[in-house]
């Protein structure tokens, strides 16, 4: 699933000294070929209209800075400024993997090995719908169908569990808290997780399966002894790949969350985190002059904490590859 | 349906550019066009063709769509763009010279006033108040209606120093009601905006020590509820219980709208209400001939006023050497003064009219701006 490159450069190879060359064979490869480059020039054209943007503000001292942006605190500089926006973006994220990622692959286990074949389908491809829904729509759906009825949940976990400082309460009312932004988040990368865990799953072997069964495993102790084994490496990377979408996520953040930039654990509290996506979407509208290259050089940590994401993902799971149940 | 549009605007173009071209072809006789337009107050019977360009306040934006729509049905061969890029940057583009009339929530400061005169050919540039919004403080509070407070009140609530409804203060404010043992929850704009900026504004000059913040477009407290725009803060206010906020009184639907401290009496929100206060308010003090800059008295104890709302300005130079140009801006500013025009911005934006006072004002500054040299 993640290693698609080698199968297709091997055959390639001895192609190139005598396999006979058709217009359409050059057409194709020099098409292809152009594909690839465009899609790291595009990268790499983003990279830098980022970096240009975001000079002018990252080149400014802590006392200019205040001086030219003014929801930019006196000695406060650039970092400080970024710094609770960081820690927003990923408590939101987190939040939202730890509550997808183990319904995540309970729906991929139930479509791969558990449901009948004809539902499994159907099934799966109702997932998939939920990826094709736009933000916006979540995010609308979170503010108006789905608070009113987390408040309860919250109010309770405020009152039993406030002991635990995470839960502190009085809980919010309208709950616009990191919580609800994390469960409206985690709705929204269920489908990418679902998908490509489901695709590992069914990629087990089926003689580990079957020797698996021969040995007298009931149907979890199979699962449990060959199908999640053989699977790691692929779950972790879909749970990245859904890491990746949470962190980036703007309209839905912005629509459910009241906004704050501490430092703060209070996950139902309103006004204490917020995540950087949103917040340029918030400010943008108002902004002039430094101001705008201080977002964008919010953008631009985003965009490396999304490189750094992804590079993880890519290094856990080729360390975790030898482990896997594959060889 | 979009290609259509751009059709219609590439047609548009087309007809002005050669309107344009048929002005500067003979100069004599537009000027004497002009004269004309001048005396009939603004060419309401002649139909005034050109391209007109105006930035500015984004508080301005759903009324401007309003005029330039009802202007562009009067005078179809006219054009009236406007950009909502902000107060500032209208302010700058004006002073630059990109744009024939800038919208702006506040008055020019003395360097801008400069940048003015130069872009106006010497002459000065005038305010003309011709939007006028009103903010309304709503909550949602199940069983309370006409909720009353006063500035200090207020300010107690928004700067979490009040805490609960049934705290004294909202009831020495309330004497008749059955205020319930129940958090209050403020909600303010997440986003910077004009509305925080005009209700802060109008806070810091009313509530004393109770408001110890700067007024800012940014809310100066942290860790509180807010929404996005004025929808995202209604929703807000309406999801909770025991909520309370401000938005624009156009966009205050269902919810309860607190009567506001003026004097002696409690005001509810009107858009007569809102349009007196500024008609109480005195004219800024150090500003030329004809500018009808107000020096907003948000303190007003007149009877009958409303002190919390935005006023946002359209400004226009004294005189226009361009006469095509000239023509237009007396034309649009005309008609945004009109009867007329203030309905449709009502209508579109929620707005307050002007009163009638204001608007023979505004008739007379237009009056008074000289075109072509």
């Amino acid at each position: 699933m993640t290693t698609t490159g080698d199968p297709a450069a091997k055959p390639a190879r001895p192609g190139k000294q005598r396999a006979p060359q058709r217009p359409g064979d050059l057409i194709f490869s020099i098409s292809a070929k152009a594909a690839g480059v465009l899609i790291l020039v595009i990268l790499a054209a983003v990279a830098l209209f980022l970096i240009v943007q975001a000079w002018p503000a990252i080149q400014l001292d802590s006392a200019e800075l205040a001086e030219e942006v003014h929801w930019i605190g006196e000695a406060q500089s650039l970092l400080d400024y970024v710094g609770p926006l960081v820690f927003g973006t990923i408590l939101a994220a987190l939040i939202a993997l730890i509550i997808a990622t183990p319904i995540a692959i309970g729906v991929a286990l139930f479509i791969s090995h558990y449901a009948p074949r004809r539902l499994a389908t159907s099934f799966a491809y109702v997932i998939d719908l939920l990826a094709a829904i736009p933000s916006v729509v979540y995010g609308l759906w979170g503010g108006l169908w789905l608070m009113p009825k987390l408040y309860p949940v919250f109010d309770w976990l405020a009152t039993n569990l406030g002991f635990i400082p995470i839960f502190e309460g009085p809980a919010a009312d309208p709950p616009r808290t990191i919580l609800t932004a994390g469960i409206v988040l985690a709705v929204m990368i269920l489908p990418i997780i679902t998908a490509v865990s489901r695709e590992v799953f069914l990629q087990t072997p089926t003689l580990h399966e079957e020797a698996a069964l021969a040995l007298g495993a009931t149907r979890w102790e199979m699962i449990r002894m060959t199908v999640l084994p053989f699977a790691r490496s692929g779950v972790i990377s879909a749970a990245m790949l859904g890491l990746g979408r949470a962190l980036g996520e703007t309209m839905a953040v912005a629509m459910v969350l009241s906004p704050g930039l501490l430092y703060s654990f209070l996950i139902l509290r309103p006004g204490q985190q917020q995540n950087i996506a949103a917040n340029i979407a918030l400010k943008f509208p108002e902004s002039s002059g430094v101001g705008i290259n201080v977002l964008i050089f919010t953008g631009l940590v985003l965009f490396v904490i999304t490189l750094v994401v992804n590079m993880l993902a890519r290094w856990i799971v080729s360390r975790r590859a030898e482990f896997s149940g594959a060889n | 349906m979009k290609r259509i549009r751009y059709g219609r605007i590439a047609a548009l173009v087309a007809a002005s550019a050669i309107a344009l071209t048929a002005c500067g072809s003979d100069p004599v006789e537009s000027g004497g066009d002009n004269g004309g337009n001048g005396g009939n107050g603004g060419g309401s019977e002649e139909s005034l063709s050109g391209d007109l360009a105006g930035a500015g306040a984004s508080s301005q934006e759903a009324a401007m769509q309003a005029w330039i729509a009802g202007f562009g049905s009067e005078n179809p061969d006219a054009t009236v763009t406007y950009d909502p890029i902000g107060s500032g940057g209208g302010r700058t583009q004006f002073g630059e010279g990109a744009v024939a009339f800038a919208g702006s929530d506040s008055v020019m400061d003395d360097e801008e006033r400069a940048a003015a005169q130069e872009r106006c050919g010497g002459t000065d540039a005038i305010h003309l108040p011709l939007y006028i919004s009103p903010i309304a403080v709503i909550y949602n509070l199940e069983g309370v209606e006409g909720l009353q407070l006063s500035p200090a009140t207020l300010a107690g609530i928004f700067n979490r120093q009040i805490t609960n409804w049934d705290d004294p203060a909202i009831k020495a404010d309330n004497p008749d009601a059955t205020l319930p043992n129940k958090r209050i929850i403020p909600v303010n704009r997440s986003d910077e905006s004009g509305t925080t900026e005009n209700f802060t504004e109008y806070l810091a000059a009313t509530a004393g020590e109770a408001w110890p913040h700067e007024p800012s477009g940014d809310w100066p407290l942290q860790g509180g509820q807010s929404g996005a725009q004025t929808a995202g803060l209604v929703q807000t206010v309406k999801g909770g219980d025991g909520t309370i906020g401000y938005a624009d009184a156009s966009q205050a639907s269902d919810l309860g709208v607190a009567k506001i401290k003026v004097g002696e009496s409690y005001v509810e929100y009107s858009a007569e209400a809102a349009a007196k206060v500024v008609d109480e308010s005195p004219r800024a003090e150090g500003v030329p001939e004809g500018d009808l800059a107000i020096d907003l008295q948000r303190d007003t104890t007149a009877e009958g006023t409303y002190p919390i709302v935005l006023v946002s300005y359209l400004i226009v130079c004294k005189s226009y050497e361009d006469a095509a140009e000239g023509d237009l801006v007396k034309g649009f500013v005309s008609y945004v003064a009109s009867e007329e025009g203030q309905a449709a911005a009502e209508q579109a934006a929620g707005s307050a009219p002007i009163s009638a006072t204001l608007r023979g004002d505004v008739e007379a500054a237009v009056e008074s701006i000289t075109v072509g040299s």
